[in-house]
């Protein structure tokens, strides 16, 4: 009798472990079967829009260059390359282009994408059906014209060399002409396409299997939410998610060898941005002091372990030829001086101010803690308040009600105009409300010059607009911040842009 | 006065950990070894040693002189809180509870809304509203707080108003103001003191909760909570820098706990 009941537990122990097995097998399985292949993404703040045409902030417009497409759209070294479009032809020195819809091309809903749709969405874009030019360098479009169902003409008031550039961003995304709303029911035509979305949570993705070039080789694409910067660590060794973009240094310390971290730059201009139309901001010798304060080499020991790039303008290294590496030095720490110039100023014991700073970014409030104990020094006080991404976009960016904030300002294409345009004094995106004639102007003459296909001429001017609001002190400009991506070795195939851009159909899996 | 050992041992021990922790909030309002906002590169993340007996913090901040000023500010910012919700909640108690009718009615039902809500979570709306800070934070958390004084206190007036002391009185044309002051409250100190101490407990551990969300205390600005918030990432490289504000709010919130349990066994 007993030993009958020991041969039964017996057998139930090697059935068990057998169950165990084909368990674990299937577990196994699934990673290596194509069709199931899935990656979990963390993000640090939901997405803002689901619409390209209308979403702010890069973190959206990262995530969203998968999911649509413009006629052209970048590749990793920069470069524009055929999207939506397969080719296009430039005549009348630069005011007419002609585009060439692709071959076969499909929304993710299986629909053909027609010239129809082109021209709904250059025009969407342009505000060409009424209201105001969702792209403000689309208000040159005269107009958009579909001779045969295979070519699109553009036609511009102004002759434009960037204005290819300008297609390629995921604002000038093709959307299709039937879906009303893209906010509940995204359509594109890019590698992945949208299948569902939690608030505050998870937005999910699909490959898409009739995409027109290259495939996604991850199947499934959930990504995460994680706006607490300290869960990022226990979300990636607990496998919550496998890959995460801007790990902090710190972060990246505490990770263990099943993590690859790859290393490179994040594309920005980071710096206390000031809000030149409030006191005492308002004053030029004021803003100097700050920028004389400021020792960047410190801010970049403190926060990223010594990584980043010290820039001095609102451009960054990627941007090659325009980017001028000599404006780094010109505000070369000096606390006397500093202390001169606010005496001059009329503020001989200093004043103070808040610096507005959004919570998710970690290595923003750090460098604001530190430029907070520089400006010490100086006898001006900094003090710090935290806020949420969603505030930061109503309160600092939109309304302009700010007095100082730690962020960082990317550019949407390689273009000068996408760093520098914004400071025009009338641009509907100059959140620091900088106001130059001198500027202005220098920018105006940059865009003639580019008008006439004079591309040297315009860079030069493009640099004269750098320096100027360097000399200004437009803003206080610290680092082009080395980016850290820690990803699973279970995965590879990360690419770095030199524009915000997270290209997710680039990943495959190593095993 | 009694003699010491005739006091209950938890009164004891209470009485000792909080007079230490009240000590070292007075010396951080004076002194503190090292500025506690003072960055030193050379020292990030050291560990505990003889030049800094809690080590340093990822910017080299003495971690020591940190969880002092950390101290005064939970300290201070619990206090206002109580001192708003005691305050307001005798004022509201004493009168409803002495005059009972309407009065009682609507304010009490009030009051139950209020009271209704968790104390963080109607901070956390508050804060929405009006901005972080720690002034905020005071605010939202001291009117969260007031309702259970309020409770507390109308009962105990319930209980005296028709006492016979309080009926004499009112025969020799005594104010009710004078009565409700002067006459009933003193009585209610008891019951109230025990009262302060949970409620400054429960102070000490929202604030330090607002702050670890980082809606109170702002950077660079420390207090316990917000140390315990910036230490998180650091918990497997540098464990010390956790530890020791944790250690100070469990400690805090002991004595405290102690100190009212002795005081209601007295």
């Amino acid at each position: 009798m007993t030993k009958r009941r020991h041969k039964f537990s017996k057998v139930l122990f090697v059935s068990m472990l057998l169950t165990l097995t084909v368990a674990l097998g299937g577990c196994a399985g699934d990673k290596e079967d194509g069709d199931s292949s899935r990656i979990a993404i963390g993000i640090p703040q939901d997405l803002s829009s689901l619409d390209p045409n209308i979403a702010e902030g890069s973190g959206t417009q990262e995530i969203l260059f998968n999911i649509y497409e413009g006629l052209y759209k970048p590749d990793s070294d920069g470069n524009l390359i055929p999207a939506v479009a397969s080719g296009y032809t430039m005549s009348d020195g630069g005011a007419t282009y002609t585009f060439t819809l692709r071959d076969g091309i499909q929304f993710h809903n299986g629909n053909p994408v027609t010239v129809a749709d082109v021209k709904y969405s250059i025009e969407k874009c342009a505000g060409l059906n009424g209201g105001d030019p969702l792209i403000s360098a689309f208000s040159n479009i005269e107009s958009v014209e579909t001779p045969d169902d295979r070519s699109i003409v553009i036609r511009l008031k102004e002759p434009s060399t960037v204005f290819l550039a300008i297609c390629a961003t995921i604002e000038a995304a093709i959307v299709p002409a039937d879906v009303a709303d893209l906010e509940t029911n995204p359509i594109g035509t890019g590698p992945y396409k949208f299948v569902s979305r939690s608030l505050q949570e998870n937005v999910v993705l699909e490959s898409f299997d009739d995409y027109w070039g290259e495939k996604a080789h991850i199947k499934n694409v959930t990504l995460k939410v994680i706006a607490d910067s300290d869960a990022i660590v226990m979300n990636l060794e607990g496998g919550a998610v496998d890959m995460m973009a801007r790990v902090s240094t710190a972060q990246a310390a505490a990770l263990s060898d099943k993590f690859e971290l790859l290393e490179g730059t994040m594309n920005l201009v980071q710096g206390m941005y000031l809000n030149n139309a409030v006191e005492p901001f308002d004053n030029e010798l004021v803003r100097q002091a700050l920028c004389y304060a400021v020792d960047k080499q410190e801010i970049l020991d403190f926060v990223s372990e010594g990584k980043g790039t010290p820039v001095g303008s609102s451009m960054f290294p990627a941007f090659g030829k325009y980017y001028m590496e000599e404006l780094n030095d010109v505000y070369a720490t000096d606390v006397e001086k500093a202390k001169a110039l606010l005496t001059e100023a009329g503020y001989p014991n200093g004043f103070s101010f808040t610096v507005k700073v959004p919570s998710n970014y970690q290595q923003h409030v750090d460098t604001a803690q530190v430029l907070a104990e520089q400006y010490k020094k100086i006898g001006v006080t900094a003090n710090i308040e935290l806020i949420e991404w969603e505030s930061w976009l109503s309160d600092v960016y939109q309304n302009r009600d700010f007095e100082a904030t730690v962020v960082g300002v990317d550019a949407s294409t390689l273009t000068a105009g996408a760093m520098l345009s914004r400071f025009r004094s009338d641009a509907h995106n100059n959140f620091i409300n900088y106001s130059n004639a001198e500027y202005d102007a220098e920018y105006e003459k940059a865009l003639a010059a580019e008008a006439v296909g004079d591309d040297e001429a315009a860079t030069v001017h493009y640099k004269e607009c750098e320096t100027i609001l360097t000399l200004t002190a437009a803003n206080v400009y610290i680092q082009d911040m080395c980016e850290l991506v820690a990803i699973n070795k279970k995965y590879a195939g990360y690419e770095f842009y030199p524009l915000y851009i997270q290209d997710l159909a680039k990943l495959y899996i190593v095993e | 006065m009694k003699k010491w050992k005739a006091y209950p041992v938890n009164f004891r021990i209470g009485a000792v950990i909080t007079g230490i922790m009240l000590l070292l909030i007075v010396i951080g309002f004076f002194y503190t070894p090292y500025n506690p906002t003072a960055m030193d590169n050379s020292a990030k993340l050291a560990a505990p040693g003889l030049r800094h007996i809690m080590g340093c913090d990822n910017f080299g901040r003495d971690i020591f002189s940190r969880v002092l000023k950390g101290m005064g500010n939970t300290f201070l910012i619990a206090l206002a809180t109580v001192v708003i919700g005691v305050v307001c909640g005798t004022v509201v108690g004493a009168f409803t509870g002495y005059y009972g009718g309407w009065l009682d009615e609507v304010l009490m039902r009030v009051n139950d809304v209020v009271f209704a809500f968790p104390s963080i979570l109607l901070a956390l709306v508050f804060v929405s509203i009006f901005g972080t800070g720690k002034y905020n934070v005071v605010l939202a958390l001291g009117i969260a707080f007031i309702p259970s004084f309020a409770r507390i206190v109308r009962g105990e007036f319930i209980k005296y108003r028709d006492m016979d002391y309080v009926k004499s009185a009112r025969l020799a044309g005594v104010s009710n103001l004078r009565i409700i002051f002067v006459h009933i409250l003193p009585n209610t100190l008891t019951v109230m003191l025990s009262s302060v101490m949970i409620g400054f407990n429960n102070a000490v551990l929202a604030e330090a909760g607002m702050s670890y969300l980082g809606i109170g205390v702002q950077p660079p600005d420390a207090s316990l909570g917000s140390m315990l918030s910036e230490a998180q990432t650091y918990l497997f490289s540098a464990p010390n820098y956790a530890v020791f504000p944790g250690l100070m709010i469990i400690l805090m919130v002991l004595g405290f706990s102690l100190l009212a349990d002795g005081i209601k066994e007295r």
